[in-house]
């Protein structure tokens, strides 16, 4: 069946669709990593995107039961070069085709990636529109114009928990802390290594308060990845701020801009964004370069922290931007790219084990 | 970490001759890392015995040893040069293995030379079966269960712990020479002792049986920081049991999810650091049971290897390069990626594309060898695809082969086969044991019905590959189904159909084929449907940066990143997969060109399928097309780029096959007109030609089928030599002495010619004969050099050892020559290269063959003579003169030049050795001294016959030679040797008064020759055949010689060279010296600098 991308600069590829029929607005990202469609597409952080895999075979190894970073999918549609008709994987349990169709989220394959790739990085992230239902160009471009844009768009409230849970311990690890973890969209590869690093980890909404977290006594507390803007999340920033200090917090992704905007600092939109798993970025303090998994649209702005205190910690070497920051004086810091992983590699795990150095010594005290 | 300071020499070890296992893929990065250090300024010394290499030509470093790559010879360059360090990850195994050798003997330690990249414990490490074995184990990484044996008892015994199928491996050797799998007792015996023969230190690992686990490779580069990045992963579509250089392989890895892939990943990082491969480039093997995922290590390659080459040509990513600068010092974050410029190297490329790599096979060179494939590598070369999706590119590798393919064609005719049972039978054959051809099977499989499932339990093959291919097969059923209808093309082939088609990677003459129609009308139709050809990029980010080189392959996608620029540019056309008869020779001619074209300003696009190769390097040319070299892609590029001219003849056969069509479709071929060419193919007008220029050519015909082969060879008289038009390397070209092995050969020959005739000429036995290769702009006519070949007539040039300057001809003769030549390049207004092969007999010189184009010798008297004669011609082909180039007169060295071919024999047990008319070498080497004695010897030694100081020869002639042998035996007798000799030889001596020790032939009962050689009795052989057809004893004689590395001397001019080189040997020191004070000797000014006007 045919099937159309459409952008809001006009620029469209047909081609044929897969998994569900319908129409999917989003803001259009590419995602750079070879493997690992299935944590991407499980992935709370592309709530509100379509997402295009630059590489062109997706679906040869099929779908798992455990290869998710959530319940469900998020992203809004999945745009790709060729699925593949079979799965070949000792673990594959079902096509991705079939995967999509149960979960209802429209694919379109047959189309030039690397030409809208190509274009998303010549002009920037973009909204668009996957359909399988309607061609009119014009009717296309209205509704993506109606669509929300990504700059002040709150998704955190839809992907969040609704109530507070135990994440299960799965690790044969003794449990030395006990740690409250965030959920603005929270990837369950997080909570793996926080559980294999020897945390108890209770899971709690974005909009729970600080002071709920801290009567629990946690040793320390995780800020989690999620969607949309960090600028307009004032509801947990300002929770953040009242943790500070309090106990050691380690944020990733969307929880590292928040601290940034806690400690004092802005964001701003990235013009495509780092989505991919080969980017390198140098820790600073040990200067060696870590290969790491990005998943983010917006970016702290360093020079906007006033707070001596503040320093960088972690630098993209592709274009210089924040890749992590930490307080001098208080417990706290975070990167924006993802150590958990799920999908990349593995080289930024040490720093669950940072968390839990900071949570060791922060109890001593 | 800035580059280092304390060291300022640096010596590079190449890889010698191109061999099975060792192909031009060693050029290509030692060439990338001698312009790396010298572009840092560090002071290069290099030593390569191959001439034919990019990387030994003179500029590439301060000092270039064109000397054997031995343990002693290496030695003696580090006596003479002094560096500060040694460099031993470039040379291939070769280089590793004689480092790790001077490291042994003290050498390093003496001269203070400091080994760089990976060091001697690092390299033991990854190479000792043992060590590697523990240290994985340590880390806690699974290997397969092993044992390691140093003699058949202890091997006996391994094989109960583990079972069968068992797999041998002897340790410390080239590309598992001499490994394999056991299936029963009988092979296990056989190969295990084998193994144990093969191996430099006696030492055979048996292991555990991962024979159909799928196979994957990851490409890792470490720098001093241990920063670690993955340039590549490799999944292989043939499993485990075919060697990794003899399988398809696929990048990136198809059907790992991320968890399983960042598990290898990790574990690679993991070993890597265990083994303790300081810096430079790594690739790490793994096994994966398809059942249950179980992943184990399988080795390590502490270098550059085949396949990093492949992941630089897959990637963008230069790994040789790279390698180099961090020995140096540099870490992965300091160094840019040239192809994104903003951003570091410290990164792992992304690909948004498919590659395929296949293998190319040479078995219909070897009669009688074993096509079965196995972890002893047997291909010759390769060719790399790239496209949008794997079944495009592995429809573009295999019409990239040259094998008569145009893609995923069908091979099986039903009507070879009496019963459909009989058919399944063969087919199913063909599926299990792993063969050249299994690709074809395996579709033909599918068109005849069988399940995935049932290929998949018989090859072992992935069923995701599997599927590609019923894809491609299913599409070709409708497609062959629309093509059968009566109806004109363009209602049988829609638009949606052709597009549809070509995005599958189905070849225009494929489609003609399917629809009965010619590739042009197919050519036609797309362009009518306004179907384009749309050209991506090679960027190693998925176009998440703006990439600044231009390397492209082609696909049909909506968007075309070809920008082609208004510049004046020339296209070169390079020579596809390396085979036997075009190999590394012509790729170097089309990187001269594109070098030269450069300097004079034009743009420069090259176009070539080879991944082993300097001239797919993404800075060779302006604008590198990674392409089929078929009239279809060629033309598609050019369609694309308007090049204002295309060079044909530098690249080999291959392009110059293009010739007519490129031709006929407007392409302006610069150089030599494609209409002289066609005089020097065509029998008839050539012979007008030499009537014309009263010119002598032997007696000679052609023929169409059998009965006028019969006419023409009884006219001109036995022996003839029989041969197709229009191929290279001799194929199927043969010495006919009667009219039943003629038709044997004219039937061969036929099926090899195709449409064109096949050529009979009169055998001039016992002739020398003589190679030139020469360059003319038209005016101005320059011999680049006469070479005399040492074996006598019959041996193809291409296996014939050569020297240059002649050392038997007389002077009058060589004028002869000399005038012949530019004779018929003045009639054949030759620009650009040309060569010609004569044979002289009784003073008197015949004309065998003229090409006007490079040779294969090209390389080789280019060093000789310190002129780079295909940059010159390259210039030439663009209108400059030879007299503006400062070259127009012959240059004879005061030195002598030997060239030696090297033969891939011991990778085909059983088959015989001698050598015809048909070329069987993979490679050359050259050896340069003050004379001919001398640089013979060289030769032998850079070729790796080892020729003995002392001990024992064995002399078995045939009876035309018993007279001249004498001479020789004496001479080797006088110098110390013992003599053992056949029945007949022996009378021969004896009447001289040589006395010698007899050995019972072979079907004389035992303790025969053969136990002799096995036994290491026997230290060098001169055995000429006997017959025109040889007895089985000599192939067993000469076979065995090779498999237990015993130097084997088949004609009397090699075995008379070769007692002059052990002469020279034991009067005195071999010396060395570097090319350039050769060439500073002659006073040439190689390479004066030119601009466009």
């Amino acid at each position: 069946m045919k099937a159309i991308l459409f952008l809001e600069d006009g620029f469209f590829l047909e081609g044929l669709s897969f998994g569900a029929q319908g129409e999917a607005l989003g803001e259009v990202v590419f995602n750079t990593s070879m493997t690992g469609y299935q944590e991407i597409l499980t992935d709370p952080s592309y709530r509100g995107q379509i997402v295009t895999m630059t590489y062109p075979l997706i679906g040869n190894y099929g779908v798992n039961p455990e290869d998710v970073e959530s319940a469900k999918l998020w992203a809004e549609g999945f745009v790709v070069k060729e699925k593949s008709k079979i799965y070949s994987n000792w673990r594959g349990k079902d096509t991705l085709e079939d995967y999509l169709a149960k979960n209802k989220i429209i694919g379109i394959e047959g189309v030039d990636t690397r030409a809208l790739t190509r274009r998303l990085r010549l002009v920037g992230a973009m909204r668009g529109i996957v359909s399988t239902a309607d061609f009119d160009k014009q009717g296309l471009m209205k509704k993506v114009q109606a669509s929300p844009i990504m700059v002040g768009r709150d998704l955190v409230k839809e992907v969040t928990c609704k109530e507070s849970y135990a994440w299960p311990e799965t690790a044969k690890t003794e449990k030395e802390f006990s740690v409250v973890c965030f959920d603005y969209g929270v990837k369950f590869n997080i909570l793996r290594l926080l559980d294999l690093a020897g945390c108890k980890v209770k899971v709690v909404s974005a909009t729970t308060s600080a002071k709920e977290v801290l009567d629990l006594k946690p040793d320390g507390v995780f800020l989690s990845n999620g969607p949309g803007d960090p600028a307009v999340l004032t509801y947990a920033i300002d929770e953040i701020k009242k943790m500070m200090g309090r106990v050691p917090i380690f944020g990733i992704c969307l929880g590292h801009q928040l601290l940034g905007h806690a400690l004092g600092g802005k964001t701003y939109k990235l013009k495509f964004g780092h989505h991919g798993a080969n980017h390198p970025v140098m820790n600073l303090e040990t200067k060696r370069v870590e290969i790491t998994s990005q998943n983010h649209g917006f970016c702290v702005d360093m020079d906007s922290i006033k707070d001596k205190d503040v320093v960088l910690t972690h630098v993209n070497l592709y274009d210089k931007t924040t890749e992590g920051l930490k307080h001098k004086k208080l417990p706290v810091f975070c990167v924006q790219y993802h150590p958990e992983a799920g999908p990349g590699p593995h080289d930024a795990g040490y720093l669950f084990g940072r968390f839990t150095d900071m949570m060791r010594k922060h109890k001593r005290r | 970490m800035p580059k280092r300071k304390d060291i300022k020499k640096i010596m590079i070890i190449g890889s010698g001759p191109i061999i099975i296992s060792q192909g031009c893929e060693f050029d290509y990065s030692g060439t990338q890392a001698c312009k790396a250090l010298k572009e840092e300024g560090y002071q290069v010394v290099l030593v390569n015995s191959n001439p034919a290499t990019i990387m030994t030509d003179p500029q590439f470093a301060d000092a270039t040893y064109i000397e054997p790559v031995t343990p002693e010879v290496v030695e003696k360059i580090i006596a003479k040069e002094r560096p500060d360090a040694l460099l031993p990850t470039l040379g291939g195994q070769t280089g590793l293995n004689v480092a790790i050798a001077v490291a042994k003997k003290g050498v390093l330690k003496k001269y203070r030379v400091q080994m760089i990249g990976a060091d001697r414990r690092a390299i033991e490490k990854a190479e000792d079966r043992d060590l590697f074995k523990k240290a994985m184990q340590k880390i806690g990484l699974d290997v397969p269960r092993s044992i390691s044996v140093k003699n058949m008892t202890e091997a006996r015994k391994a094989v109960e712990v583990l079972g069968m199928p068992i797999v041998i491996r002897p340790s410390f050797t080239l590309g598992g020479t001499g490994g394999g799998i056991a299936f029963n007792m009988q092979e296990f015996e056989e190969l295990a002792s084998r193994g144990l023969e093969y191996s430099m230190i006696h030492d055979v690992l048996l292991e555990e049986s991962v024979l159909g686990w799928k196979e994957f490779e990851l490409e890792v580069m470490r720098d001093r920081k241990d920063n670690v990045v993955i340039v590549c992963s490799i999944e292989n579509f043939d499993p485990m049991g075919v060697h990794t250089g003899d399988s398809i392989t696929v990048a990136p890895a198809q059907t790992l999810t991320d968890r399983e892939y960042q598990k290898m990943r990790d574990a690679a990082i993991k070993s890597i650091r265990e083994i303790g491969v300081d810096t430079g480039g790594c690739n790490v093997q793994f096994a994966i049971n398809p059942k249950d995922g179980r992943m184990v290590m399988i080795e390590i390659n502490p270098r550059v290897s085949r396949s990093s080459a492949l992941a630089s040509k897959a990637t963008g990513f230069p790994i040789a390069k790279i390698a180099a600068k961090l020995a140096v010092g540099y870490t992965l974050d300091e160094i840019p990626n040239d192809i994104t410029k903003v951003t570091p190297a410290s990164f792992e490329p992304t690909i948004d594309y498919c590659v395929v790599k296949i293998p190319r096979f040479a078995f219909e060179k070897f009669p009688g060898a074993d096509p079965t494939l196995g972890t002893s590598m047997k291909s010759v070369g390769e060719a790399m695809s790239i496209g949008r999706t794997f079944k495009e590119a592995l429809q573009k590798g295999l019409r990239s082969l040259e094998i008569n393919r145009h893609g995923l064609d069908s091979v099986l005719n039903e009507k070879d086969f009496d019963t459909r049972e009989h058919l399944m039978e063969f087919l199913m054959k063909k599926l299990r044991v792993p063969n050249d051809g299994r690709i074809f099977y395996i579709g033909d499989a599918i068109r005849l019905g069988v399940s995935i499932d049932q290929i998949n339990a018989a090859t072992g093959i992935d069923k995701w590959f599997l599927e590609n291919i019923k894809e491609i097969v299913d599409f070709e059923a409708e497609l062959k189904k629309a093509g059968a209808s009566k109806s004109e093309l363009k209602s049988k082939l829609t638009k949606r159909t052709l597009k549809e088609s070509k995005v599958l990677g189905f070849s225009d003459a494929q489609l003609a084929v399917f629809f009965g129609a010619s590739d042009e009308e197919i050519r036609s139709l797309r362009k009518e449907y306004d179907i384009q050809t749309t050209y991506k990029l090679v960027d190693t980010c998925a176009a998440e940066f703006e990439a600044y080189t231009p390397y492209f392959y082609s696909t049909y996608e909506s968007e075309d990143e070809a920008r082609p620029s208004d510049k004046k540019k020339v296209m070169i056309l390079g020579g596809g997969p390396n085979r036997i008869g075009q190999g590394i020779e012509f790729d170097y001619c089309c990187v001269h060109a594109c070098f030269a074209l450069r300097e004079l300003g034009y743009e420069t696009i090259m176009v070539n399928c080879n991944p082993e190769t300097v001239s797919t390097d993404y800075d060779t040319s302006d604008k590198l097309y990674f392409e089929p070299m078929t009239r279809e892609d060629v033309l598609n590029i050019v369609d694309k780029e308007k090049p204002w001219g295309v060079i044909v003849q530098l690249g080999g056969q291959t392009p110059l096959n293009l010739t007519l069509t490129l031709k006929k479709a407007g392409v302006n071929i610069i150089g030599t007109s494609p209409e002289s060419i066609d005089i020097a193919e065509d029998r008839e007008k050539f012979k007008e030609m030499l009537d014309k220029l009263k010119l002598r050519q032997p007696p000679n015909g052609a023929a169409r089928n059998f009965e006028e082969a019969k006419s023409v060879a009884s006219r001109i008289g036995y022996p003839v030599l029989v041969r197709p038009s229009y191929v290279l390397g001799g194929r199927a070209m043969e010495i006919v002495y009667d009219e039943d092995t003629l038709e044997k050969f004219t039937k061969e020959a036929s099926r090899v010619s195709g449409e064109h005739p096949i050529l009979i000429d009169k055998f001039l036995e016992d002739a020398i004969e003589v190679d030139v290769d020469m360059i003319a702009d038209g005016e101005t006519f320059v011999i680049g050099g006469i070479m005399e070949h040492i074996e006598e007539a019959g041996i193809h040039s291409g296996d014939s050892a050569m020297v240059l300057p002649p050392y038997s001809l007389g002077e009058d003769v060589i004028n002869k020559i000399r005038q012949a030549t530019v004779a018929m390049a003045k009639e054949l207004k030759v620009v650009g290269l040309m060569n010609v092969q004569y044979a002289v007999r009784d003073n008197k010189v015949y004309v065998l063959e003229v090409n006007p184009r490079a040779s294969r010798t090209v390389p080789f008297v280019s060093k000789a003579i310190g002129v780079p004669l295909a940059k010159l011609a390259a210039k030439v082909m663009t209108g400059v003169k030879l007299k503006d180039l400062g070259f127009n007169k012959e240059i004879v060295p005061d030195y002598s030049s030997v060239k030696e071919s090297v033969f891939p024999f011991n990778r085909f047990p059983g088959v015989d050795i001698m050598l015809g008319p048909e070329m069987k070498s993979t490679g050359e080497v050259m050896g340069i001294d003050a004379d001919f004695g001398r640089a013979y010897m060289k030769s032998q030694l850079a070729a790796f016959q080892d020729l003995p100081l002392k001990g024992t020869v064995f002399v078995s002639v045939r009876d035309k030679d018993k007279r001249i042998i004498v001479f020789i035996v004496k001479r080797l007798k006088d110098l110390g040797f013992e003599i053992i000799a056949t029945e007949g030889t022996s009378k021969a001596l004896k009447k001289s008064g040589i006395e010698v020790e007899i050995a019972r032939k072979v079907f004389e009962g035992r303790p025969n020759i053969l136990d002799y050689i096995k036994d290491g009795k026997i230290n060098l052989i001169i055995n000429t055949p006997s017959g025109r057809i040889p007895r089985e004893d000599e192939v067993q004689i000469r076979s065995t010689a090779i498999m237990h590395a015993v130097p084997c001397i088949t004609t009397i001019s090699g075995a008379q060279a070769s007692v002059n080189g052990i002469e020279v040997l034991l009067k005195k020191d071999l010396d060395v010296q570097p090319l350039q004070a050769y060439h500073k000797k002659i006073g040439v000014v190689p390479d004066k600098k030119t601009r466009r006007k």
